[in-house]
């Protein structure tokens, strides 16, 4: 169970304003390079985040590049899920490979500020503070192995090679 | 008997076939399967991610099974310390591995790729969005992160979603000051920036046999802008051509589509009746006819990059150019995708062309496409770049604006210091 505040964020936010392409001379120093996070779609986003608060987006969240730093920028900041309408596939994939979870709902009703309870492994979202409740879709199946094992490096250092799960 | 089996045996996608032959066995639209990569490579702003994430996963060397690549394009030459210390990095790996190198002045990865490494049928990942664009030749090219390019790099596979495919039917001629560059703005205007996400977008019908290969790949380049994992072309006669003009028809192999693949969608584009479009700011899906942006300033055109920066893109810019001048509230900004292009381009007198136009012509790379450098934007300053993206900050400044054309809306927008339709021209 993980509990924090929404972030709210429209659609389209794409890579170039999770972490903007001209810091690109900070990819080697990611302690300064997490300090621009989210900053051309939100420049105050970093300053307020706080541990364990979750970025609430619409749809195709984080299109564009295939730069790894936008999720990983996302974590470093606190954020502990991302949840959006859509997400573009290879933020889906980096997302997932760095252990950040991005869960597919319909984000409509949860406002900026609201403080959300995440199970999952329930696959449940509870806002408290509009006392809703909400599902995500199902991760698939080698994607949840993946997060369940807090990364793809954890995964491979595990099981040393790709498993299908059962049923895929 | 066994009815199933042969109906899906006879009956796939381009996307269904090249991933079968790479997991060896049935791989079918849904299916996820563990497959084996043939190219695998990184550029300079994702390259240093991948190489730590490569020897945080306990990997020495490269999977011998694979092809590696590591390009130094992106911030070449580099702009400053940081990026120099990471070009110094990747030089370092690459000694260290014996992975191929492309140093700075070389080209963009993507070009690269496809004048001398992606084969039709291969399974190409490059932890760059726009792999996508060896699509053109009919490889399976897809953008990852640098942690599944890291894997796919010491284990020399990866594991893949086999996409459903949208089918693309293109049918008649292109028109007079139309291109390959309209088709695709087009076609993404039409679908929306997530019309294909998750999809494989597959180009068929009868105008394919007729469109080259950089045209092809100008397409296919932009196939992710609309959320697809693959821009895919079959592999006929033009990519026997042209692989064939860089001594390389060996790696040829004719590949098409099964005439009953199942497809989740299909969309038939007649290109007769297209118009000369442009990708208004900031999403590459809100798009217009150029005639409708008439009056539009621009203070700088730029022709390049892996969308359209080949030879066959500057040979167009400089037939509208030639004997004629930018304006003078215009800058002109040209970067050749490779040095084979900017080499070419000198003997025509395309590059004469251009520089007597009024062109700065930068180093062969990704040039101010990503906002690192050569070309960074002013605030409130409207760009009009043959690139395939104009989202908020691209160029380096949020607060500058972005438009996207062909290369022929381009130089024709470069002489009049407005938006222009190139046909008005011609």
């Amino acid at each position: 169970m993980i509990t924090g505040c929404a972030f709210k964020f429209g659609s389209g936010i794409s890579t170039d304003q999770i972490i903007p392409g001209r810091f690109a001379y900070l990819r080697s120093n990611l302690p300064e390079l997490a300090k621009h996070a989210m900053e051309d779609a939100d420049p105050t986003f970093v300053s307020r985040v706080k541990e364990g608060d979750f970025i609430v987006a619409g749809s195709n969240f984080g299109l564009g590049s295939s730069r790894e730093h936008a999720p990983l920028v996302i974590k470093m900041a606190g954020v502990r899920a991302v949840l959006a309408k859509s997400v573009a596939r290879i933020f889906f994939r980096n997302a997932i490979n760095l252990g950040l979870p991005v869960l597919l709902c319909d984000t409509d009703s949860i406002n900026q500020g609201d403080q959300l309870e995440i199970d999952l492994q329930a696959g449940t979202i509870r806002d408290i503070t509009n006392d809703h409740r909400l599902t995500f879709a199902k991760i698939p199946g080698i994607m949840l192995q993946i997060l369940n094992e807090g990364g793809l490096l954890p995964y491979l250092n595990k099981y040393g090679d790709f498993r299908l799960p059962a049923g895929r | 008997m066994a009815s199933g089996l042969t109906v899906s045996k006879t009956s796939r996608t381009l996307a269904e076939k090249i991933l079968s032959d790479k997991s060896g066995g049935a791989a079918l639209a849904g299916d996820i399967v563990i497959a084996q990569v043939d190219l695998v490579f990184v550029q300079d702003t994702t390259g240093p991610l991948t190489v730590r994430q490569f020897q945080a996963a306990g990997f020495k060397h490269p999977a011998s099974s694979i092809k590696a690549a590591l390009f130094l394009d992106h911030a070449a030459p580099s702009p400053n310390r940081e990026l120099a210390d990471d070009h110094s990095f990747l030089r370092g790996f690459a000694r260290q591995t014996g992975c191929f190198l492309s140093d700075v002045g070389d080209g963009i990865c993507h070009q690269i790729v496809a004048e001398s490494l992606a084969r039709p049928g291969d399974l190409i990942l490059g932890t760059d969005s726009h792999t996508v664009t060896a699509g053109g030749l009919g490889a399976f090219a897809c953008g990852m992160g640098s942690t599944d390019g890291a894997t796919a790099l010491g284990l020399g596979k990866t594991w893949l979603r086999v996409p459903e495919s949208i089918r693309v039917i293109l049918s008649g001629r292109f028109p007079t000051g139309v291109y390959a560059k309209d088709l695709i703005l087009y076609l993404i205007g039409r679908i929306g920036a997530d019309g294909a996400t998750y999809r494989a977008l597959e180009f068929g019908g009868d105008t394919v046999s007729a469109m080259s290969i950089p045209e092809r790949l100008t397409v296919s380049n932009m196939a992710v802008e609309a959320g697809a994992k693959v821009g895919l072309f079959p592999a006929d006669a033009m990519t026997r051509d042209y692989l064939a003009a860089q001594g390389r028809v060996s790696d040829y192999r004719p590949l098409s589509p099964d005439r009953s693949a199942i497809y989740e969608d299909t969309i038939e584009i007649n290109v007769t009746e297209l118009e000369p479009m442009v990708s208004k700011p900031h999403t590459v899906d809100n798009t217009a006819p150029a005639r409708e942006l008439r009056g539009t300033e621009i203070q700088q055109v730029v022709i390049g990059t892996c969308t359209n920066g080949r030879l066959d893109d500057l040979a167009i810019a400089a037939k509208i150019m030639q004997g004629k001048q930018r304006c003078s509230r215009t800058r002109l900004v040209v970067a050749p995708a490779s040095r084979g292009v900017l080499q070419a381009a000198a003997a025509p007198g395309y590059l004469q062309t251009l520089l007597e136009a009024g062109a700065v012509i930068l180093p062969p790379g990704c040039g101010p496409c990503l906002g690192l450098h050569q070309g960074v934007l002013g605030a409130g300053e409207n760009c009009l770049s043959t690139a395939n993206r104009n989202f908020k900050g691209r160029m380096g400044n949020p607060d500058a604006f972005i438009y996207l054309g062909s290369p022929a809306t381009a130089a024709a927008t470069a002489l009049r210091g407005e938006i222009t339709d190139p046909r008005e021209l011609l």
